[in-house]
């Protein structure tokens, strides 16, 4: 009988590689909320002419398969390019910690989902976005449902928090139905900048909550 | 395989104390029959003379008859015993319960099933420290209802209720009380003779006694129906054959628990709780804040930023056993329900980190927990995105 992780999975756990944060950033995302006990923030340095992933680093609040797949998916991903980086998938990230178990392969997902909204962020900040389709009402929508509320535990969408969205020129206005003051509502405000602004048409985002 | 831990999950159940398994032993090789009556063979008499003692024990450590002790497979039984057999009783003339929303599952569960078999249930909240509010008890009580269960300590957050001021409210309003004293019972005096309780449930491996026996206390004229058919054993409440020696081993851990026990137990929590804040910054402690509200050696706190079963599996690889409210933790992958019904954010119950002592543990221990924490906490928030 023993712990229900691999021994890889406990070596990234107890000294996961490529942690911290990277100040200047070429681009970062975060998955997952604290509402639902695992979160990943991922940030990226690209070099502007290969395209090549030349610096990673990651942040973790979670178990430990959401470390050790933090840990493994930014060794997988330094030194690829941002097109290979986007391939990588959970699978792989998971057989290179010699597996995981059935429960927990959401941290892996979570992992590589946010390595590849990282990438995507970084494709819209410049312009290297192939369809350039304008961001409509639906595209903010679905971003958004990947922001959480934290007092359900489910997205702001699904919550009813979020229920009106203005697109205008490069402009989104978003009202969240929460008071100014709530404890959550800086969190749920930087979240729903950073899921938003990357967007390749997108100037400037504004949050007002309206719950008072 | 030798468990050198630390070992900090005694809510969970506790190591059985060697003077226990000594009292046990002669059960198994030589005084084996089945306990009888005092017409029966001598090997049959010697049995029932160790499970008479037991008895006696108990029921002289709550200060009632020991006819009113029946013997059960443990805390879970009794549980299932005291609601769903005062529910058969009843047969439908009533059938409204009271229980709190941080009840143990073998409360809430029982509650649950019998809301699916005509029951109707209520289940009050708690604050935020984990307390129901007497006020809120005494106004859902209606002519229809006959059980009012409410624990005495809580399993997680070791908040204790008020059972005196709450035997009061159902015996002013003519209704059976049950408690769950599992995990206070010896460690908090429990004078049944002072204080009116219908049911309580106890338990043997919270308090260095063996796995599989616990017991209900069965107040006299409590209408109760068996739940278990094939015999007439436990005064006709729960045939089947008795555990003699793991009943000699409840009652042999009854006697052994004492009053420096507990004190030792207060000590220990101090010793933790006062490491953790000299050392450690950022921590809340879940459950009650007044720490003589609490089940003694429970300290249960969360630290901000950081998730649960990162710091338990850090703890175990460090040597020291301990549990979370984590859903991470949980077979269900729910967070904690007692932190969540205490009214808490999703992040302060997966932060959550449950430490139980026994007599077992050492002040030197407390310390090298203190130490292991810190550490890991440190390292934990050093990569979490939520610190700042």
């Amino acid at each position: 009988m023993s712990l229900p992780y691999t021994k890889k999975v406990l070596e990234h756990f107890k000294h996961p590689h490529n942690v911290g944060k990277i100040e200047d950033a070429d681009a970062q995302a975060t998955e997952g909320s604290p509402a639902c006990g695992d979160m990943v923030k991922i940030y990226l340095k690209v070099d502007a002419d290969s395209k090549v992933i030349d610096d990673i680093k990651f942040e973790s609040y979670g178990c430990a398969s959401n470390i050790a797949t933090g840990s493994i998916i930014t060794d997988l991903a330094l030194g690829k390019t941002i097109e290979d980086a986007k391939k990588l998938n959970w699978k792989e990230a998971a057989n290179a910690l010699g597996g995981l178990p059935a429960v927990k392969v959401h941290c892996a997902v979570l992992a590589v989902d946010a390595l590849r909204t990282a990438i995507t962020n970084y494709e819209h900040k410049h312009g290297l976005v192939l369809e350039k389709k304008p961001t409509t009402e639906a595209v903010v929508i679905k971003r958004l449902s990947r922001v959480i509320n934290p007092l359900a535990g489910l997205d702001v969408v699904k919550t009813k928090l979020v229920q009106e969205v203005k697109i205008e020129s490069g402009n989104i206005t978003v009202w969240v139905e929460m008071p100014t003051h709530h404890q959550f509502s800086s969190n749920i405000k930087e979240e729903i900048i950073e899921r938003l602004e990357p967007l390749w048409d997108v100037e400037h985002v504004e949050v007002i909550f309206r719950g008072d | 395989m030798k468990n050198d831990h630390i070992y900090l999950d005694n809510a969970a159940t506790t190591r059985t104390d060697p003077d226990v398994v000594q009292a046990m032993l002669p059960y198994f090789t030589e005084t084996y029959a089945v306990a009888s009556s005092q017409f029966s063979h001598t090997p049959g008499i010697m049995s029932k003379e160790g499970l008479d003692h037991s008895r006696q024990i108990i029921a002289d450590k709550l200060n009632v008859s020991p006819t009113q002790i029946v013997f059960t497979s443990g805390g879970t039984e009794s549980n299932n015993l005291a609601i769903k057999g005062t529910f058969a009783a009843f047969k439908g003339q009533k059938n409204h319960i009271i229980c709190s929303k941080v009840e143990h599952n073998s409360v809430l569960h029982t509650c649950q099933y019998l809301e699916r078999n005509g029951a109707q249930v209520t289940y009050l909240d708690v604050d935020k420290e984990g307390f129901i509010d007497p006020v809120q008890l005494e106004n859902a009580i209606v002519d229809n209802t006959f059980l009012v269960s409410i624990q005495h300590g809580n399993q997680e957050v070791g908040t204790l209720q008020d059972i005196e001021l709450i035997s009061k409210i159902c015996n002013d309003k003519g209704v059976a009380f049950h408690t769950d004293a599992a995990l206070t019972f010896t460690k908090l005096p429990l004078d049944l003779g002072e204080i009116k309780v219908d049911l309580m449930t106890l338990s043997a491996h919270k308090i260095h006694g063996p796995k599989g026996v616990g017991a209900l206390y069965i107040r006299k004229d409590t209408p109760i129906e068996k739940l278990v058919h094939g015999g007439y054993s436990e005064f006709d409440k729960r045939p089947g054959t008795e555990n003699v020696s793991g009943i000699v081993g409840f009652g042999k851990a009854v006697e052994i628990a004492s009053e420096e026990h507990v004190q030792h137990l207060n000590k220990l929590q101090k010793r933790l709780l006062d490491g953790f804040e000299k050392n450690i910054n950022g921590f809340r402690i879940n459950g009650s804040l007044d720490m003589s509200k609490r089940i003694p050696g429970n300290l249960n706190v969360s630290f901000d930023y950081i998730e649960g079963e990162s710091v338990v599996l850090h703890m175990d690889m460090k040597g020291v056993a301990i549990i979370t409210g984590s859903a991470c933790f949980s077979r269900s992958l729910e967070p904690s329900y007692v932190m969540m019904g205490m009214g808490f954010t999703h992040e302060r119950a997966h932060g959550s980190i449950r430490f139980t002592m026994s007599r077992f543990n050492t002040e030197d221990e407390m310390d090298e927990v203190v130490n292991s924490i810190k550490e890991i906490v440190e390292n934990l928030r050093r990569i979490s995105p939520l610190k700042n």
